[in-house]
């Protein structure tokens, strides 16, 4: 566990000094993006890379977070960090009743569930004009802000939503470490053995669904204060299989895996535009080669990496020897 | 030897630097080039950077070469914001054209009104300029007035009782609000009012509902392809009665879709440019749409279409204000915001400090579909 909080502790000092070393604002804006995204694959990760219960509804649970902050807010007036705290819980209750019956489905079944729960959601989006502003989307939405200070910069964005992403990594970490994650990798390898050794799995397996359904109700809330916009095309069934690569890609079951994820499919597209009309292409080609070549996600990249150089240190202390 | 090839280098850096022309006028694109409306984007990029082109051919603007920088935002908001700060805070642009839907324009706006960049989009929805803010400008004329273009002709033709079928997308529902708005304050009967799926393949049951409410005439809102699967369902429905369709089909693509059978009679209020050829020779657009027609179909091999016309008139409203005020922002803005009588695709515009869009009803010119060409109809 100590280890654990140290590697931790080295990630977010990074992560706090990332925009003294960046110049350009317009990194840092995609950056913003990226510690939102980060929060919804560790969110989906818990469930997906632990549990082994896969979701196509994060989206779903992402847009309602978004929409009732912003409708709270901008229709009814709402302070932000009430309506955030609202917004989390009433996601989480919404989760928590669905899944009982959904997460008895297993496999194909209950991707077929939770896929159609997403479509279900983001027809209401669309269709219920009257308070979400129907397709062409709902502005308004006010900023956040604590006393005198305004998130109002880019920068000022970027350090609230990375607290907040961090501190739901911490959590992660945590959890995982935990008797509760030990119990849900039981569930994953095997849950009719988890259930001989006493782990309550249905009770568990709500529980994580519930648990990132909160954290990606609050990535919405704090996605609609820092954008002041929403419309529904964001939270479609096209983002929640984005979420499920990036979980993919960066490593499941791995934190910071998710958090790598994360950030190569927001930043690969932005780096890619070099090639103009190519970069969709250049783009699923990297994808396809990454998980040929890394089924483990980029967290096991890194890890080979880290195991070829130490394994070349010492033969070439030998060959000056 | 080495001193002497840092001067040498020095010394061509001097020169190169010399050589360079004016420092070139930026403005910044965000069209969806590619993704659901793709249709939008594509003709905007491809006007854009023909014009760009031509007027740089020309010597640009007061001596200055104009430079565009075009992204893709792939119809999301998300990467819309995302590139409107990239465009503001890395290109340094003077000012934004787009983005191409009404989505995106209304995430992207926050931004740019905080910056202070002129937004000029291309995007028709009426929330876009109204409440009017001092930086954002957009080129489509409003749905509503497609709307009383339709409304005034059919009370013309003394139709009376309206059947609405609007597609439940961004156009579609700002079209039912203002023609709901339009016909309450007309005074004019709503008897049916349904939508459609953007994807459905059959709108049978929605018109046999309106069918059996019986209006004088139906009015159809929507992009291709739904509108011209309507078509082709009241036309194997046998339904007579009369059918209006949006400014959001007038290209030739809705009639080939439809088929010119089925779309034989259908009227809708077109852009000019749909029926440039057909206009009287004194309207003061028969001339440009005629030369940007032309224009087009050299360089892309297709004909022009309204959409391109948006990104056209974009550029030409800050032309106009570069040469007028001079090219700063602030400057832009203000020049923008005199623009009177400035011939466009679109139509001809008159802003004003309480109008950001400057059209009215001659931007459009009631169409009816005879033998699978436009007519002006009478």
């Amino acid at each position: 566990m100590r280890r654990e909080l140290i590697k931790f502790a080295l990630f977010a000092a990074v992560v706090l000094v990332i925009p003294a070393t960046i110049k350009g604002g317009y990194l840092l804006n995609v950056l913003v993006f990226v510690g939102i995204n980060t929060m919804l694959a560790v969110g989906l990760n818990l469930l997906l890379g632990f549990a082994g219960q896969i979701s196509l509804g994060q989206a779903a649970f992402y847009g309602l977070g978004a929409y009732l902050s912003g409708i709270l807010t901008a229709t009814y007036g709402w302070n932000p960090w009430t309506a955030m705290a609202v917004a989390a819980i009433a996601v989480g209750i919404l989760a928590f009743v669905i899944g009982f019956p959904i997460l008895k489905l297993k496999g194909h079944y209950l991707a077929m569930a939770t896929l159609g729960f997403g479509i279900i959601i983001y027809i209401v989006f669309n269709e219920y004009v009257d308070v979400t502003g129907g397709p062409s989307g709902f502005s308004g939405v006010p900023g956040l802000s604590l006393g005198d200070l305004h998130f109002d910069s880019d920068l000022k964005s970027y350090y609230l939503i990375w607290t907040m992403a961090l501190l739901v990594m911490l959590l992660a970490v945590n959890l995982t470490q935990s008797r509760i994650g030990r119990a849900l990798r039981a569930i994953h390898d095997s849950e009719v053995a988890a259930r001989v050794l006493g782990v309550n799995a249905r009770l568990l397996k709500v529980q994580v669904f519930t648990c990132s359904a909160i954290i990606s109700g609050l990535a919405g809330s704090l996605y609609a204060h820092t954008v002041t916009f929403i419309s529904p095309s964001t939270f479609g069934f096209h983002f929640s299989v984005e979420l499920l690569t990036m979980v993919i890609i960066g490593g499941l079951g791995s934190i910071y895996g998710s958090c790598l994820g994360a950030a190569l499919l927001t930043l690969l597209p932005e780096f890619l535009r070099t090639f103009q009309d190519y970069d969709i292409v250049v783009y699923g080609l990297l994808l396809i080669i990454m998980t040929m070549f890394l089924p483990g996600g980029l967290v096991q990249g890194f890890e080979l990496l880290w195991m070829g150089m130490r394994r070349l240190r010492p033969g070439r202390a030998g060959r000056n020897a | 030897m080495r001193k002497l090839a840092v001067m040498w280098l020095a010394l061509c850096l001097v020169l190169s630097a010399g050589a360079v022309l004016a420092e070139p006028l930026r403005i910044g694109a965000l069209f969806s080039v590619t993704g659901p409306a793709a249709f939008l984007g594509e003709p905007e990029k491809n006007t854009l950077e023909m014009l760009v082109k031509e007027i740089n051919a020309k010597g640009g603007v007061k001596g200055q070469p104009i430079e565009a920088v075009i992204y893709d935002t792939t119809g999301d908001p998300t990467k819309a914001v995302q590139l409107a700060t990239k465009l503001i805070k890395d290109d340094k642009v003077v000012a934004i054209i787009g983005p191409s839907t009404t989505g995106e324009t209304m995430a992207v706006k926050p931004i740019t009104e905080k910056e202070q960049i002129p937004l000029i989009s291309c995007a028709a929805g009426i929330k876009i300029t109204d409440p009017v803010n001092a930086w954002t400008f957009k080129t489509p004329a409003n749905d509503h007035i497609a709307g009383e273009k339709i409304l005034n002709y059919a009370v013309g033709k003394g139709q009376k009782t309206f059947a609405l079928l609007t597609v439940s997308d961004g156009f579609g529902a700002s079209g039912r609000e203002q023609l709901k708005t339009l016909l309450a304050k007309k005074g004019l009967a709503l008897v049916a009012d349904e939508t459609y799926g953007p994807k459905d393949t059959d709108m049978t049951a929605q018109l046999t509902k309106i069918r059996a409410s019986s209006p004088d005439a139906i009015i159809c809102w929507g992009t291709n392809p739904g509108p011209a699967v309507v078509t082709r369902n009241v036309k194997q429905l046998g339904i007579k009665i009369p059918l209006y369709m949006s400014h959001g089909v007038a290209s030739k693509k809705y009639i080939e879709l439809a088929g010119a059978e089925a779309a034989e009679g259908v009227m809708l209020p077109a852009g000019k440019l749909a029926v440039f050829d057909k206009l009287k020779e004194s309207d003061p657009q028969a001339k440009l749409l005629k030369e940007y027609d032309q224009a087009y179909r050299k360089a892309f091999g297709v004909e022009a279409s309204t959409f391109g016309g948006y990104a056209y008139d974009a550029l030409q409203l800050i032309v106009g204000a570069v040469q007028k005020s001079g090219a700063s922002p602030e400057q832009i803005r203000t020049g923008i915001e005199q623009a009177s009588n400035l011939v466009g695709v679109s139509g001809v515009f008159t802003m004003s400090a309480s109008d950001h869009n400057g059209l009215d009803l001659s931007a459009f010119e009631m169409v009816r579909i005879v033998a699978g060409d436009w007519s002006i109809a009478q």
